[in-house]
């Protein structure tokens, strides 16, 4: 057993490029969660139409892969206007399953044989973020002892944890403004706020397109990351590693979903190294897990995780336990 | 009263499963009506098999489409792709033989990929093996000979309305327990699916190797072993949660925690591989005039709509039923009156087990066994369960049959890929005109 390596290969998980978009679409989730209350389980669904907007952009209509994203960003403001405007006025659990159900809604539609022209269907497309990388300013592979990060991923990292933080930057200064305490009234009361003249149903769809831009946005720099997209890589299971991300590190915090994101991919990948060397040092025996098991493993610790977090932490790493006194009525 | 309800049920489910199924199996398993010629001459012990699962060009099941096995000119056997694309053909023993798609059966626009693509011949059968086969299927030309223009398809139309009817009264009982868990608890139980999947799989392991105990008893130690799980979680950890205060939203997201983790215990325990039970997978359908149904599906669909006509009589009829309505309406109210709401409650878990874990052997047996099958019928049931208004154990059946119907008969019109969407955007139109469902009661949902 090689701690050290396990320790390493945790930390580029929990620094990596992966992190860091993670966060980004958390950011956009504790928007609609963590400051208005809004029970949003298609977030995936944001990620979907942003990666789809900007790989389409580029490869079908040649536009420049800053247009496209500005494409894939109009494409989730659509679409939240679309979902907001049945199930906003409707209770909280309702929401909870129109968005889940809307997010596979658009896979279905994605991976159709309908939408192939234009999507690649099950196929996916490929090749469309070159532009991207041409821009990268950095020529070689940072080196620090048994740490090592590409010049490609160090870009990446660069660009997409710029893009969480300002994204959290600017939540935080407009949740500390006038609109922003509206938008936490809603989530306390939100009789409450419609006494006092307030347009919620106005006020939840600004937050929903605001968590859904920044969704769109983290869904482009996924798909820019691994070059490829296929529908089948936005499935529900996405939407839940967000949810933990951001209770993990505390909802309604400004830093919640980063620090989130940053603990949550150090413990999976920490996880996953580890097995992967228990199994192959004969610590674990085959017959009890296999290799092939360790992405069923690593999902079924995210849901136990998820469970505890909500039954002993509700307010995670950094939160405040009395901003969550959520009820759904 | 508890234990009376399971013995009905129980009776029940044995009484008209071992109806049809037997008199289908006393007349030689696989059975016909019409003597099924071609199947009852192939040895019923023989253990080398054809299979294989028939795949579009979009991977996508192609089903009822007939597969034919022959040696030297002479037909061993033929059967028809099942809904997932799967078929099997048995063969009385190791050897060479021809295999042939029936094209006139594949969806407009796909054909096989090579001119003579849906003939494979020699296909070797080593002992003991299950050869699988497969035909490559592209897309073709469409089959200018059924003139698909203008002419509606009554035939398929009453042959999916049929499939759809089964398929709604399938997702009908494993829903009526999501909607009487919401209806006395509030709690929207997003784990619901995976007790789907643990009956399915627990039935898979008792009615294979070890055990090897015939499907039906197996189907029903399936509902026993849902139940306890199902149970033993609100004794367990959702009555201490309630008790404790927490908020519902905190226990939405504990119940989504808690999916997530039986399903992928079961994924490490079963395999992510789609696996059939090994009885009732092959039988040849009888020929109603408008429509074709095997004696399994035929049973499966008696059975579902019994078991809702019981759960029907439950709640109008016995004691427990109305406590189950009282609380439903209110539960204060109901305590207040003398009702042991926390004894209705768990009854309310045991009973929505059973129903989920049976409903997983059925939908096991006209699909196949696989750990994300709950989670596939999770959203069709919170669909019917919206669509007939959430909390209502009736509007549950209604608005399933409703989304089973849709989905199967969409494929009339639409891609097959697509048939879940349209089940899903049902519910999201009926959020939009009618928020608390068809049977819902009208409350402040916004």
């Amino acid at each position: 057993m090689d701690f050290l390596a396990i320790l390493t290969n945790a930390l580029r998980g929990a620094l990596g490029p992966e992190a860091a978009i993670y966060a980004l679409a958390a950011v956009g989730l504790n928007v609609h969660f963590g400051y208005t209350g809004l029970l949003n389980f298609g977030q995936v669904g944001f990620m979907l139409v942003g990666a789809y907007g900007t790989a389409i952009s580029v490869l079908s209509f040649e536009l420049p892969l800053g247009v496209g994203v500005l494409v894939g960003i109009a494409c989730a403001v659509v679409l939240a206007l679309i979902l907001g405007i049945p199930t906003l006025r409707l209770r909280g659990d309702y929401l909870a399953i129109a968005t889940i159900a809307a997010a596979e809604v658009l896979r279905y539609l994605y991976r159709s044989e309908w939408a192939e022209p234009l999507t690649g269907g099950v196929f996916g497309l490929k090749q469309f973020a070159d532009g991207f990388f041409e821009l990268n300013p950095f020529t070689g592979a940072l080196d620090l002892g048994p740490f090592d990060f590409s010049a490609r991923a160090l870009w990446l990292m660069v660009v997409a944890w710029s893009a969480a933080l300002l994204a959290a930057g600017f939540v935080g200064l407009l949740v500390h403004s006038p609109w922003g305490r509206v938008l936490r009234s809603v989530r306390e009361d939100e009789l409450a706020a419609r006494s006092l003249g307030k347009n919620v149903f106005a006020y939840k769809m600004q937050s929903l397109v605001l968590g859904g831009v920044f969704g769109a946005i983290a869904g482009s720099l996924l798909a820019v990351n691994s070059q490829s997209l296929n529908p089948d890589s936005f499935m529900p299971i996405i939407t839940f590693y967000l949810w933990t991300i951001m209770i993990l590190g505390g909802a309604s915090r400004v830093m919640g979903p980063i620090l989130g994101s940053v603990v949550f991919w150090f413990l999976l990948t920490f996880l996953d190294s580890f097995l992967r060397q228990a199994i192959g040092a004969g610590l674990i025996p085959s017959s009890v897990l296999a290799p092939s098991d360790i992405g069923a493993v690593r999902f079924a610790a995210v849901g136990l995780g998820l469970m505890l977090l909500m039954i002993f932490r509700p307010a995670g790493l950094i939160g405040n336990q009395k901003e969550l006194r959520l009820d759904v009525r | 009263m508890t234990p009376r309800l399971l013995a009905v049920l129980t009776a029940l489910f044995l009484g008209v499963f071992l109806g049809p199924a037997a008199a289908a199996v006393a007349s030689g398993h696989p059975a016909g009506m019409h003597g099924g010629p071609t199947l009852s001459s192939v040895a019923q012990d023989s253990e080398e098999s054809l299979q294989g699962t028939l795949r579009g060009p979009d991977r996508e099941a192609v089903s009822g489409v007939t597969v034919t096995v022959t040696q030297d000119g002479a037909e061993v056997g033929s059967t028809t792709t099942g809904d997932d694309g799967r078929w099997t053909v048995p063969v009385p023993g190791p050897g060479a033989y021809t295999v042939t798609l029936d094209t006139s059966g594949l969806p407009e626009g796909v054909a096989p990929r090579t001119v003579g693509g849906d003939v494979l011949d020699e296909v070797v059968v080593r002992p003991g093996a299950s050869q699988g086969v497969i035909f490559q299927l592209g897309e073709g030309e469409p089959d200018d000979g059924t003139g698909g223009g203008g002419s509606f398809d009554w035939g398929r139309a009453a042959q999916l309305l049929v499939e759809g009817i089964k398929f709604g009264a399938i997702i009908a009982i494993t829903a009526v327990g999501l909607s009487l868990v919401f209806g006395t608890t509030k709690l929207i139980n997003f784990a619901h699916g995976e007790f789907v999947t643990i009956g399915a799989v627990a039935a898979f392991f008792l009615s294979t190797s070890p055990g090897n105990l015939p499907l039906v008893l197996a189907a029903v130690l399936a509902m026993v072993v849902a139940a306890v799980v199902s149970g033993g979680f609100e004794v367990a950890m959702w009555r201490p949660l309630r008790n404790r205060g927490t908020g519902l939203i905190q226990m939405f997201i504990v119940a989504i925690g808690l999916a997530l983790l039986l399903r992928h215990v079961v994924l490490i325990v079963f395999g992510s591989r789609r696996r059939q039970y090994d009885e009732y997978t092959l039988q040849q359908a009888w020929d109603l005039g408008l429509f074709r149904i095997t004696p399994r599906d035929l049973t499966i669909t008696l059975l579902s709509f019994a078991i809702m006509l019981a759960v029907a009589l439950m709640l109008q009829r016995t004691q427990i039923g109305k406590a189950m309505r009282a609380v439903n309406d209110n539960s204060d109210l109901a305590r207040a009156s003398g009702i042991d709401v926390e004894r209705v409650i768990l009854v309310v878990w045991i009973l929505g087990g059973a129903l989920a874990g049976l409903g997983g052997v059925f939908f096991g047996l006209t699909q196949a066994v696989y750990p994300e099958m709950g989670f596939a019928l999770l959203l069709l049931m919170f669909a019917a369960v919206i669509l007939g208004g959430l909390g209502s154990a009736y509007g549950a059946m209604i608005g399933a049959l409703v989304i089973g119907v849709v989905s199967q008969m969409s494929t009339l019109w639409f891609p097959a890929s697509l048939q879940y969407m349209w089940a899903l955007l049902a519910m999201i139109i009926v959020l939009l005109v009618r928020p608390q469902g068809i049977l819902g009661r009208r409350e402040r949902v916004g």
